[in-house]
């Protein structure tokens, strides 16, 4: 039997200190509702836990002053939801990170894990993308910035570098008439993993969409930004043919795999169907933004 | 004592265990403890199916914390040749579940057990045993078991005289069946699968054990029987029944899952060989690898009419998996399927199927299901073909008072048709669907079901407190809220407040014989010795306010909890009450109490006819359950509320086995969703409120009228939702779960 | 192994223990401190059997480290009724045969009464969704949606009438 340590550093000097200097062994802890599963599942063994909850920056949720939102990776999802702007400006965010597991999950789990779990369905990654959010991350070389979309390397992998962890996501300022929106397709109603995740946030101007960002997950090895699907909305009204190119461009996007959860082509027709309908509730957010 | 002037009989009283049920504090198999306690694990094969060549325990035994190790060598044999029964369990069969012997049947299947002094060092221990296998070719669906050039699990096993995973067949036979579907003007014939499905109780199996110095060995456990439990391990550990204690732990749901044992043969051995009491607790993974799901199933059902609506002949073949050893539930699927229906010609044959499965275990009216399933589907059919109404076909052909089922029994008064007429008045069936939302269809489905219900054995001992308060002890372990209508029965019976009476579940040591709670016989059985046992408690009661009077017993009568003369002819008394009849027992003839153990007859079968409405989502081929109302004779509704439950109950697992339960397999024969997350039971956010209708038709063989009513839920339940799925989309399915990419793929096909 | 001392509070009460880094807060409360009315029925987080309150929020108790629960409050199912009387949740269940085997029942209550605490007057929806985390596989849910809606409406009641008591 390997020791285990558990450290809870009140600075993040020291948890990435801590963290780079384990090599390897050390697992971040956050929500631990990914963690605690796969250390009982015997998946993973750590040797030491870094619990980040004690850190000031990562447990913070901050407006920026531009308008934007700073939220620490820590945060869980039943905080954000209890902050009362975010949800207004993110709704299609909030509900991504609001499905990940239960209400009892959602005590616990917080967008960092959800990220750096680097599941392929993780619910909050395609309402992050599709929001543009861009990553913190601090190591031993000190901080750096990277899209939301650039974290996953592959299922289980992220592109942190070792002793890198991550500290928090900033969603921008939004233009005028914009509006978000996550739905993910599940067997039951609840308790599952997504089958196909969908986020999209456009932005309106005079009903002609001028900005598009749209996020898909568990069709790839990771979360997808899908630039076409975005291109074929902009400068639409989101009509009919628009709506169905951007729909194929998000089939043509999914690189899925059969599994127990859904097969090939369940998620590829899946993927267009969300798409259409996701689209429907964020362009009706940005119309009554 | 069968009417509706009942004052407790029909009353929705609180139960007697709710109390520590609601705080946290009643007592599950896992929540025990004792001094110097130690933890048992199970070493389980990675592979489908290998040969077992050796196990070599050294490495483990030698780890420090290590208390003992046991392996197949420790497990009672028994010889092939002849079947060891114990209820219908064949303990040649559960001897190799409890422990592979030649060869590791599933992947999961137990293939040692140690005890250590913590959990970390017992999982550390499994993993020293070095066993070495030889990998066979292993083989999980029904038909490719059945292929010629099939890998065999067992050489033994021999099926029209040749090797065979076929383990057995049954058939019913009723009339001509060729005459019959001569005499059709539509038939309709389909074939259909089924998954896999578990039980799902949310306890997963936990047993304590201590085996003292002596012998004496004490289990704690969760089961549906304690005196199984006490059978079985006695049998496997070749101890005698005397010397085993099996104290039934309040028990987290079993449904079924529960009537066989996995846990308490090793954990006795393992307390035997430390000298040290051994708990053992599976995880939801072993649970969902190693204990016993029901039967993945294929069927052919072929039902015949004439065009006025008459069935004239039903012919069914049921194929059954019973996993990796004999056993599969093809009475339920052969002899429930068509029971529902006078049909004059009736062909109904199960065969029992073996693969590289876990071991099929009973699961609520075990078969039952698969069999209804299809017939009810084709039944649908039918009634579409003749284009009658699919509730008017059935009432037409319902089984009544007289008709003979090809399972045998000609069936007394029961009130099948009363659920379907029921049905037909009922505001769901005459409410119109309503529009759906753009993209979605939505469709009403019916069907109906039999379960066989049981009697059988049971004891009970009713003693009267020296303060005048009762005490009833029974041997069935409480699943679902039977001692709460056992307190209803007894208060009426006495006459006394209900609060007044206390309810316990004896242990095999402090009851007499009882068998177990399984095939919807606890409440019908445990009633009947009950009453007998409060009948004599009267009795005596009666006698002893005569001595106190001076006169003859028989002019003493007992009302209200109270004996008083038969008339004034009698003798002018003021009434005795129970409590001062018990504070003069002394003196009247000692301690007041009375016992009875019968073997129970008369469990009358029971019937039900369910609705369901369906919503379908026909882009992603989702379907929701919106509306769901169950109509089931259950005979009296001793409490009432219990009995909604069951129903409710039913009705969503149901639910659940029609949508999206299933056991998924890997290449290699593993089960690739063996916990809560992939294997999808029904979540609260999935499910309509489920509306049971009770409909009280007495059973008459009994005192207070009880039918079995806790298996015939989930009967109907997967029929009416695949029939509203047809009514809503317009094509049938023939397999199960109507899972969203079958349904789609359905949809686009 | 080196075990860690943990100080913190259950059920209002200063409670301490030594625990293994790795061990959760399920088998803390389960196993040294005794409280097994938090049940395990998956280990996952997928059943909502071991639910608990941390600092008045709900959890898994499965999925928290005991270690974490250093500085913090616990509630468990064993802190519900108060000395005098069962909360009306609990009550509310008895009266309306909402458990069956029981074995869900203390995580169910738990995540009802955070439910209730959040939201006095939940929808059907709402009661349904909020406890999607809890799986029951006995009663089909309709007694528990039925209850829980029921001790709402009571325990709204009863807030607005005390006013008027009090005047």
């Amino acid at each position: 039997m390997t020791d285990i340590r558990y450290l809870a550093p009140g600075t993040l000097d020291e948890a990435v200190g801590a963290y780079a200097a384990a090599a390897g062994a050390a697992r971040i802890l956050a929500g631990g509702t990914d963690l605690l599963v796969q250390m009982r599942a015997g998946v993973v063994r750590p040797g030491l836990i870094v619990d980040i909850k004690k850190i000031a920056e990562m447990t913070t949720i901050e407006e920026t002053p531009e308008g934007g939102f700073r939220i620490g990776a820590a945060v869980s999802g039943a905080r954000l939801a209890e902050h009362p702007r975010f949800g207004k400006v993110w709704p299609g965010v909030l509900e991504g990170i609001n499905l990940i597991g239960s209400k009892q999950v959602q005590g616990r789990a917080s967008p960092g894990g959800n990220l750096c779990n680097a599941s392929p369905a993780g619910d909050s990654v395609p309402a992050m993308i599709a929001a543009g959010a861009v990553v913190t991350i601090q190591g031993p070389n000190g901080r750096r910035q990277m899209p939301v979309e650039a974290v996953p390397a592959g299922p289980g992998r992220t592109n942190l570098a070792p002793g890198e962890i991550l500290v928090s996501f900033t969603l921008p300022p939004q233009p005028a008439g914009t509006g978000d929106a996550y739905l993910r397709m599940i067997p039951r109603t609840e308790m599952d993993i997504a089958v196909v995740g969908c986020g999209a946030c456009i932005t309106l101007e005079d009903g002609v969409v001028t900005q598009a960002r749209i996020g898909l997950g568990a069709v790839a090895p990771t979360p997808l930004l899908v630039g076409p699907a975005a291109a074929a909305l902009i400068g639409s009204r989101l009509e009919e043919a628009a709506l169905a190119a951007a729909a194929a461009a998000c089939s043509a996007a999914c690189r899925p795999i059969d599994d127990k959860r859904g097969t090939i082509a369940y998620r590829t027709k899946v993927a267009g169907v969300l798409l259409r309908r996701c689209v429907a509730i964020a362009a009706d957010r940005a119309g009554r933004a | 004592m069968n009417d509706m002037t009942n004052k407790w009989i029909g009353q929705r009283t609180i139960r007697p265990d709710g109390a520590e049920k609601v705080t946290g504090r009643a007592a599950y198999a896992a929540d025990t403890t004792m001094p110097g306690m130690i933890w048992g694990k199970v070493l389980r094969s990675p592979h489908a199916h290998a040969v077992i060549r050796s196990i070599d325990t050294a490495k483990a035994e030698a780890l420090p914390g290590v208390k003992a190790v046991v392996t197949r060598a420790d497990i009672v044999d028994f010889p092939l040749d002849k079947p060891v029964m114990l209820g219908i369990q064949d303990m040649r069969w559960m001897s190799r579940n409890v422990m592979a012997r030649e060869k590791a049947l599933f992947h999961g299947h137990p293939v040692a057990a140690v005890a250590a002094t913590s959990e970390s060092i017992a999982a550390e221990a499994l993993r020293l045993i070095e066993v070495e296998y030889e990998v066979l070719p292993h083989v999980i669906e029904i038909d490719d078991a059945l292929r010629p050039d099939a890998p065999i699990l067992h050489d033994f096993l021999r099926f029209e005289g040749k090797p065979s995973n076929i383990a057995g067949k049954l058939e019913h036979k009723l009339g001509n069946i060729e005459a019959g579907f001569a005499e059709a003007d539509v038939v309709i014939e389909r074939s259909f699968t089924t998954r896999p499905v578990h039980q799902g109780y949310i306890e997963p199996h936990a047993c304590l054990v201590s085996v003292a110095a002596d012998g004496k060995t004490t289990i704690w456990s969760s089961s549906q029987g304690q005196f199984m439990v006490r059978a079985m391990t006695a049998l496997l550990t070749g101890l005698p029944q005397s010397d085993i204690r099996a104290i039934p732990a309040e028990i987290g749901g079993g449904f079924g899952g529960k009537t066989i044992i996995y846990l308490e043969p090793l954990a006795t051995l393992l307390s035997k060989k430390s000298g040290r009491p051994v708990k053992m607790v599976m995880s939801r993974e072993e649970v969902m690898r190693a204990s016993g799901p029901t039967s993945g199933s294929k069927s052919t059902v072929k039902i015949g009419a004439t065009r006025d609506g008459r069935l004239v002949a039903a012919q069914g073949t049921f194929w059954l998996q019973a996993g990796a050893l004999p056993g599969s539930p093809i009475r339920g699927a052969a002899g429930c399927g068509f029971a529902p229906y006078t049909i004059p010609n009736v062909v109904a044959t199960g065969f029992d199927v073996v693969s590289n499965r876990s071991k099929v275990a009973a699961y609520r009216a075990p078969g039952a299901p698969i069999g209804a399933y299809a017939v009810e589907c084709v039944i649908d059919e039918v009634a579409e073909a003749l284009g009658m109404d699919p509730l008017e076909l059935r009432l037409k052909n319902a089984a009544r008072q007289g008709t003979k089922a090809a399972h045998g029994p000609v069936y007394p008064r029961i009130g099948f048709m009363e659920t379907i007429e029921a049905a037909q008045a009922h505001p769901h069936y005459n409410t119109p669907l309503g529009e759906a939302p753009a993209g979605r269809l939505r469709g009403r489905g019916v069907a109906s079901g039999f379960w066989f219900n049981a009697g059988g054995e049971s004891s009970a001992q009713v003693n009267i407190t020296e303060d005048g308060n009762v005490v009833v002890t029974t041997g069935h372990p409480d699943i679902g809220g039977s001692r709460a209508s056992i307190a209803n029965i007894t208060a009426e019976l006495l006459g006394i407040d209900y609060k007044r009476v206390s309810v316990l579940i004896g242990d095999t040591a402090t009851i007499g014989y009882s068998n177990l709670t399984g095939g919807s016989r606890v409440l019908f059985a445990s009633a009947m010795v009950v009453t007998q046992s409060a009948e004599k408690v009267i009795t005596s009661l009666k006698e002893r306010a005569a001595k106190i009077w001076k006169i003859d017993p028989e002019a003493v009568a007992w009302e209200n909890g109270e004996a008083r003369p038969v008339s004034e002819n009698a003798g002018r008394f003021p009434p005795l009450s129970l409590a001062e009849l018990a504070a003069r027992a002394t003196e009247t003839g000692g301690p007041i109490g009375a016992g009875v153990q019968l073997n129970t007859t008369g469990a009358e079968g029971g019937f039900a006819t369910h609705l369901c409405d369906v919503e379908v989502d026909v882009d992603l081929g989702i379907v929701r359950v919106l509306r769901y109302t169950s109509f089931q004779d259950v005979g009296r509704a001793v409490h009432p509320s219990y009995v909604e439950g069951q129903m409710q109950g039913g009705a969503a697992q149901g639910i659940g086995w029609a949508l999206n339960e299933e056991y998924i397999y890997d290449r290699q024969g593993r089960v690739e969703n063996a916990g809560f997350l992939d294997y999808r039971m029904p979540v609260c956010s999935d499910l309509p409120m489920l509306d049971a209708v009770m409909i009280e038709v007495p059973n008459p063989k009994h005192p207070q009228g009880v039918r079995g009513v806790g298996e015939v839920p989930l009967v109907p339940p997967l029929a009416a939702v695949a029939n509203a799925v047809h009514d809503a989309l317009g094509k049938r399915f023939y397999a199960l779960p109507m899972s969203p990419p079958r349904v789609l793929e359905r949809l686009e096909g | 192994m080196a075990k860690i001392h943990v100080t913190t509070t259950v059920n209002g009460e200063p409670v301490e223990f030594l625990c293994e880094p790795q061990q959760s807060m399920l088998d803390v409360l389960r196993g040294p401190l005794g409280l097994t009315g938090s049940k395990e029925g998956c280990g996952s987080g997928d059943c909502g059997a071991c639910s608990i309150t941390l600092d008045g929020r709900l959890i898994c108790s499965c999925l928290m480290l005991a270690v974490e629960a250093e500085g913090h409050e616990i509630g468990t199912i064993e802190g519900m009724a108060s000395g005098d009387g069962l909360h009306p949740l609990q009550q509310k269940f008895l009266e309306m045969a909402a458990l069956q085997c029981g074995i869900c029942t203390p995580g169910v209550l738990i995540a009802a009464r955070a439910l209730l605490e959040k939201n006095p007057d939940p929808t059907e929806t709402e009661v349904r969704f909020g406890l999607a985390g809890n799986l029951c596989r006995c009663t089909g849910y309709d007694k528990i949606v039925r209850a829980v809606l029921e001790t709402a409406a009571e325990m709204r009641g009863a807030k607005a009438e005390m006013p008027e008591a009090v005047r």
